[in-house]
């Protein structure tokens, strides 16, 4: 008897707080793998965000810190240079990182913090009831535009990963989508790749997770698998945007 | 013989294990749990090949998958 697969340890044994569905539970379910998997839950920080991501406080087994708005990268900047042994993650929704965030997010890339940031894009204002995000799609609709959005009137959808690439700084900058078994296992991947660049010392490391929200898409949890795959996909296209150890070889 | 349990506790019904189960041997039930939500069933657990997509794909993490001798 062997078991193939065992819940995480680093999760608390309790129910998620997330709608049926939603694919933050599998963000920071793979969080856990990786986590367990490096023998890192004691020595883990986990700065949480403003969001629907905030419910990981009560899910998350290790050390979390709050923080304000679109601020944790800020403040996992100061965690992580007062206490560089530790294994920091920043865990942020589209909202928190691409909107109110902006400025904090860019400046730690620039700088080459190093620490890492999961980027679990749903592309809309989860937690407040389905407002337009920076990264809501051409024609998705919204709260905030119940049309769809119209780039005419309020730009394109922003590409984090594309644009973070584009810095100097960063180690190791990827996305990946959740809503089939091969980017599960590519994104468990990639999360360890994060999570030993910054255990190496190597710097700034960039996960972005395409991710759902059924609640206030307006539909069935298998449909949000379909939508991701026929219009998320499509325009946030998932791979890696930057690996600083491929360029050296 | 290879095994898959759910928990009745964690499961929220979103049936991704039914979808990708690549034997076709899991079904949504149709009695409610105690917390709400419809949870899948083993149609055939003979078939189970134990390859651990169920647990994979379940965003709760609410499967366990033990292979068998
Ligand atoms: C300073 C401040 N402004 C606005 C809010 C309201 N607010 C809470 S969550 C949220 C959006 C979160 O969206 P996102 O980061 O995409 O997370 P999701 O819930 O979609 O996972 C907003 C605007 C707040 N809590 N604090
Ligand atoms: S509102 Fe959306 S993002 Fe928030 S828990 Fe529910 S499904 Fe997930
Ligand atoms: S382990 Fe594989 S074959 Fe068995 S129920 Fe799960 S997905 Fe189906
Ligand atoms: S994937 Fe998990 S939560 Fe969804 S129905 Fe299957 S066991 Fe339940
Ligand atoms: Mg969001």
């Amino acid at each position: 008897m062997a078991k193939v697969y065992t819940r995480p340890q680093s999760l608390l044994p309790v129910p998620s707080g997330f709608c049926p569905g939603c694919l933050h539970s599998m963000a920071i379910k793979l969080v856990g793998e990786v986590v367990d998997e490096l023998g890192q839950l004691d020595n883990t920080m986990h700065i949480i965000p403003v969001g629907c991501s905030t419910l990981n406080l009560l899910y998350w087994k290790g050390d979390n810190l709050g923080s304000a708005h679109g601020r944790a990268p800020a403040v996992a900047t100061g965690f992580k240079r007062c206490c560089p042994e530790r294994l920091v993650f920043a865990y942020q929704g589209d909202g928190d990182l691409a909107s109110i965030g902006l400025a904090e997010i860019i400046a730690a890339a620039n700088r080459g913090e190093n620490f890492t940031v999961i980027f679990a894009n749903n592309s809309t204002y989860g937690m407040t009831g389905g407002q337009m995000a920076p990264t809501t799609l051409i024609g998705q609709k919204a709260t905030t535009c119940k049309m769809g959005r119209d780039p005419a009137d309020s730009g394109y959808p922003m590409k984090m990963c594309e644009l973070l690439s584009t810095l100097e700084a960063p180690a190791f900058v990827a996305r990946y989508a959740l809503n089939t078994p091969k980017g599960v296992n590519e994104a468990r991947k990639g999360i360890k790749k994060a999570f030993e660049y910054q255990m190496a010392g190597k710097g700034f490391t960039f996960v972005e997770l395409l991710i759902n929200c059924p609640t206030n898409w307006g539909m069935s949890p298998l449909q949000t698998l379909e939508y991701m795959e026929t219009n998320t996909i499509p325009y946030f296209k998932p791979g890696v945007y930057k690996d600083k150890e491929a360029e050296v070889k | 013989m290879n095994s898959v349990q759910i928990s009745a506790l964690f499961c929220k019904g979103c049936a991704y294990c039914v979808k990708f189960c690549p034997k076709q041997i899991l079904e949504m039930g149709t009695v409610r749990s105690r917390k709400g939500h419809f949870n899948p069933v083993v149609t055939d657990p003979e078939k189970c090949i134990a390859c651990g997509i169920c647990a994979t794909m379940c965003p709760e993490a609410a499967i366990e998958v033990t292979k068998g001798e």
